[in-house]
């Protein structure tokens, strides 16, 4: 396990990219709730809560189309970059972002590191 | 006033670029000296693949013959290679102890290509692709009478070497790492038709595919093994995944090295009487391997040099490269980003497919594959950072396009056009041609003029101004019409064209259709992906391979999800008959899982509520020990037999309705449908199977079996109609078979059967299923495609397939760190 601290930000390699399917996503469990690591078509990486901001559907098991997901729950779409519903449905919430950095084909999430 | 003495180390593209941009601009200010490793004078590197596929000679690519050293002056030492430098003295000196004195040094000694560290790599016959000498031996290698050539690395070096050597007469392949072709320069869909291109080209393609050891026989390379255990046999193999920059000569005078030799914006290294420029140099973090910005480098070099400071500033990346025939070009963020919009147009006829990626109403990226005439406009407009939201409708078809229509509103720039101008870019239609049909024949719709004309027949993104020449013409007559519906909003295109398109072309795969069919979008959406899943896999059974991405979640995870994001669980009960052993593997089940619902449907089975995905592999593994399997509650396939019990213990009933429902199921289980279908068997007409609203039911009767199709019984209510009778329970059997097949070739994607029997008509169906040739043959193929889809998709999970669907990419975060 590699965790690399960088100001108040603990990383965490949770895999390679490749583990990732193209148009599709994996989960990274939390305490907070599971985390979407998506991957789309033309290999970008995104990390969003997996957490639709309609009715809290898992976005992870979206269909990744482009740079956005659609929610299996009730098919809001889901700019996977801002994590912000698109088309008549923008402006109400949204996915947080997670932090993401890559590293040499692997992918690293942030959280916020503790207070001491 | 005596010359300063200034060296170059490097006698290639950058290094002699560099001394011609300095004499063009003061021929006499120095005395030069060029220190070349390749014992000859420079050429150009880039044009080595012509080279190598027989289209060019060596004379035909050298830049400068030795006439120009001569007649400018320059001391040419070609094959020697600079071994150290002298900050202090302000010397460099060769292998063979030649010492020279400067004023001025520039580097510009390039890159060395990359060589795996494989197993076998030391072999004869293993070579990289950078200079004439592996040229060279790559044309030796073509003349082995059917040699084979494996290349490792699909980016642009890598697939110019394949081609030339295919073009040669070797059977080539490469094999790239990741699953597009030129990733860096080309998003998915543009290296989809470079791979399509190539292979028409015979050079085959082996994606995602690891390199694990090149295989050797008596010194020479044999073959290569990838990790997934395929063996390649080869008589050459190239490697060409990528280069590194030359900066030990830098790093041992003691300048300032990162992955290249570090420079400032007036290119001068951390010495201030030492520049680089080309690939051996790093600006600003990045070190280039395109000649694009090796001039621009160059530029910004012999102005400092001679005139006084200039600055670079970086270059906006872009690659034209020509394989096989075929242009390709890409720039910037051509894969677009956070807050980037796309901007895409295929042209299936003239095999076109571009991609604009806009960012803040500014051009961020283009990828042009098959007509890159503008693919210098793009990068001007992403150099000068202007805004295009204006000119956004027409940009994709290019500056000709747009700077005619600049500044007009739409109908006003169709008038403008000239009358040879062209509207119809896929059937080469000018507005004359439409407007003189127009007239002279009276045309009063868009559909007339496509009939006449073809006009935006094809892609149908000249549909609005074609539209606007008819109100042009027609005035307030003309209404524009509304056609059949698209399948969504990537395609102007309604399913049946899709359908009937993708057997006609024998397309087989989903990037294959978005092509034919223009597809607006990189990669589709949710709607249309599932659609064109289904559409290929119904067309091309044991063929094509399902695209599990392009599922909806309950089919690619074989279970249906709940609103909290858990599934539930539906074994099959075949025709509704379960066993103790069954019912007792379920409550183990239950309870071993904690699963909190078990619950009677309306189809006679079992549902388990509320699994967690991580345990659905091993719930599914002790139900099949039980012999149970999917149920396919979760799909747009065959749900459901529902029966009674029939003339085995009814005493009305008049056949074995739980019998045939039984082997019905059997038979069509595992199926994949436009929606699903559900099946009903009753004994007698008092129907206690209700297949009255089934998608397809039977009514057994003392002479036979009835046949009804179009039942529903959710959203909408209404009854079967009666299609067919037959007097044998096989004839039933065929007949349904025959039913389910013609509504898995014809109707659309998310079409129950009773919506496709409104749109094409009872009759219909009735007269080809009645047609004994007909049912036959519509048997024949349900039954062909069933040996290949009548699988228990939980078994083959349990078994391992898809694993990373069912288990969290990372569990090092599940817990709170201290």
């Amino acid at each position: 396990m590699t965790v690399v601290s960088q100001d108040s930000i603990i990383w965490t390699d949770v895999g390679a990219v490749t583990d990732i399917p193209l148009r599709g996503a994996r989960r990274v469990p939390t305490p907070q709730g599971d985390i979407a690591v998506f991957r789309s078509g033309d290999g970008e990486v995104f990390a969003l809560r997996d957490h639709c901001p309609h009715k809290g559907g898992p976005l992870s098991q979206g269909i990744v189309h482009g740079h956005a997901v659609t929610c299996p729950l009730h098919n809001w779409i889901i700019d996977l970059a801002t994590g912000a519903p698109t088309g008549s449905d923008s402006g109400k919430g949204c996915a947080p972002s997670v932090p993401l950095r890559l590293d040499n084909g692997r992918v690293l999430l942030g959280a916020a590191r503790p207070a001491h | 006033m005596t010359k300063q003495k200034l060296v170059v180390i490097g006698n290639g593209m950058a290094g002699c670029r560099a001394v011609e941009d300095i004499l063009k601009r003061d021929p006499h200010r120095y005395e030069i000296t060029i220190f070349g490793a390749e014992p000859r004078v420079n050429y150009n590197r880039i044009m080595l693949s012509p080279v190598l596929a027989g289209e060019k000679a060596f004379d035909d690519i050298v830049i400068n013959d030795e006439a120009w050293y001569r007649d400018n002056g320059i001391a040419l030492h070609a094959g020697r290679k600079v071994t150290a430098i002298d900050p202090a003295a302000k010397t460099v000196s060769t292998q063979d102890g030649l010492c020279a004195a400067y004023d001025v040094l520039i580097l510009a000694n390039g890159s060395d290509p990359v060589r795996l560290p494989l197993p076998g790599s030391d072999l004869a016959g293993v070579i990289t692709f950078r200079d004439l000498d592996d040229v060279d031996a790559m044309v030796a290698a073509t003349e082995t009478p059917d040699g084979r050539a494996v290349v490792i690395g699909g980016g642009l070096l890598g697939l110019e070497a394949a081609y030339g050597l295919a073009k040669r007469g070797m059977k080539a392949t490469v094999v790239h790492l990741t699953d597009v072709l030129m990733e860096r320069q080309l998003d998915e869909s543009a290296g989809f038709l470079l791979a399509e291109a190539l292979k028409a080209k015979g050079v085959e393609t082996v994606l995602a595919g690891q390199s694990e050891e090149i295989l050797g026989a008596d010194g020479r390379v044999s073959g290569l093994r990838l990790k997934d255990g395929r063996v390649l046999p080869c008589d050459i193999l190239v490697m060409a995944v990528g280069i590194r920059p030359n900066a030990a000569l830098a790093k041992a005078a003691g300048l300032a090295v990162n992955r290249g030799v570090v420079v400032d914006d007036q290119m001068r290294t951390s010495d201030p009487s030492i520049f680089a420029v080309g690939e051996c140099a790093e600006h600003r973090g990045i070190a280039y391997g395109l000649v694009a910005p090796i001039w621009d480098m160059c530029r910004t070099l012999a102005q400092t040099l001679t005139d006084g400071p200039a600055a670079y500033e970086g270059s906006v990346l872009s690659t034209r490269l020509k394989v096989s025939g075929v242009d390709v070009f890409s720039a910037g963020r051509f894969s677009g980003g956070e807050d980037c919009e796309d901007i895409v147009f295929r042209d299936a006829g003239r095999g076109v497919y571009k991609r604009l990626v806009l960012k803040d109403g500014k051009v961020a990226g283009a990828v042009l594959f098959g007509d890159v005439a503008d693919g210098g406009w793009y990068v001007e407009l992403m150099r000068s950072g202007e805004d295009v939201s204006a000119i956004r409708e027409s940009l994709v078809f290019g500056q000709a396009v747009t700077e005619g229509l600049r500044g007009l509103d739409p109908k006003a720039a169709v008038a403008a056009m000239a009358d040879d101008a062209e509207i119809c870019g896929c059937n080469g239609v000018s507005k004359g041609q439409i407007t003189t049909a127009i007239a002279g024949q009276g045309l009063t719709s868009l559909d007339d003029v496509r009939a006449v004309t073809k006009a935006s027949g094809s892609c149908g993104s000249c549909t609005p101004r074609v539209e606007h020449l008819l109100k042009l013409a027609l005035g307030d007559s003309f209404k524009a019409q509304t056609g059949p519906k698209p399948v969504c909003k990537c395609t102007a295109h309604p399913h049946e064209t899709v359908r009937r398109t993708i057997v006609a072309e024998a397309l087989k795969s989903i990037p294959a259709v978005m092509q034919a069919l223009e597809w607006t979008t990189p990669d589709g959406c949710a709607a249309c992906r599932p659609a064109l899943n289904y559409y290929l896999i119904c067309a091309w059974p044991g063929e094509y391979s399902d695209d599990k991405q392009s599922r909806f979640v309950n089919e690619r995870v074989h279970a249906n999800i709940q609103k909290d994001g858990t599934y539930s669980v539906v074994p099959r009960m075949w025709g509704g008959v379960t066993s103790s052993d069954e019912l007792r593997a379920i409550a183990d089940v239950v309870d071993k899982f904690a699963i909190p619902m078990v619950k009677v449907t309306g189809g006679q089975r079992i549902d388990l509520l509320g699994v967690k995905k991580d345990d659905l592999p091993a719930v599914w593994s002790d139900l099949n020990a039980a012999g149970m399997v999917s149920g396919h509650a979760y799909g747009k396939a065959l749900r459901t037999v529902k029966t009674c019990v029939g003339s085995d213990w009814c005493r009305f009933g008049t056949q074995d309705s739980t019998g045939l429902g039984v082997r019905l199921e059997k038979y069509m289980w595992g199926s994949w449908t436009p929606a699903k279908v559900k099946l009903g068997v009753s004994g007698c007409p008092r129907n206690c199977a209700e297949s009255t609203c089934k998608d397809i039911g039977v009514i057994c009767v003392d002479s036979g079996y009835e046949i009804h199709i179009g039942g529903a019984a959710g959203l909408h209510i209404r009854g079967t109609e009666l299609l067919t009778k037959v007097a044998s329970e096989d004839e039933a059997l065929w007949s349904i078979c025959a039913i389910a097949q013609l509504y898995r070739e014809e109707a659309w994607y998310g079409e129950r059967i009773y919506k496709w029997m409104e749109r094409v008509g009872v009759d219909a169906i009735r007269a080809r299923v009645e047609d004994p040739d007909e049912r036959q043959a519509l048997h024949d193929r349900f039954s062909f495609s069933q040996r290949y889809y009548r699988i228990d998709p939980w078994a083959q999970r349990v078994a391992g397939r898809h694993g990373e669907e069912y288990t969290p990419l990372s569990r090092l975060m599940e817990s709170e760190r201290t």
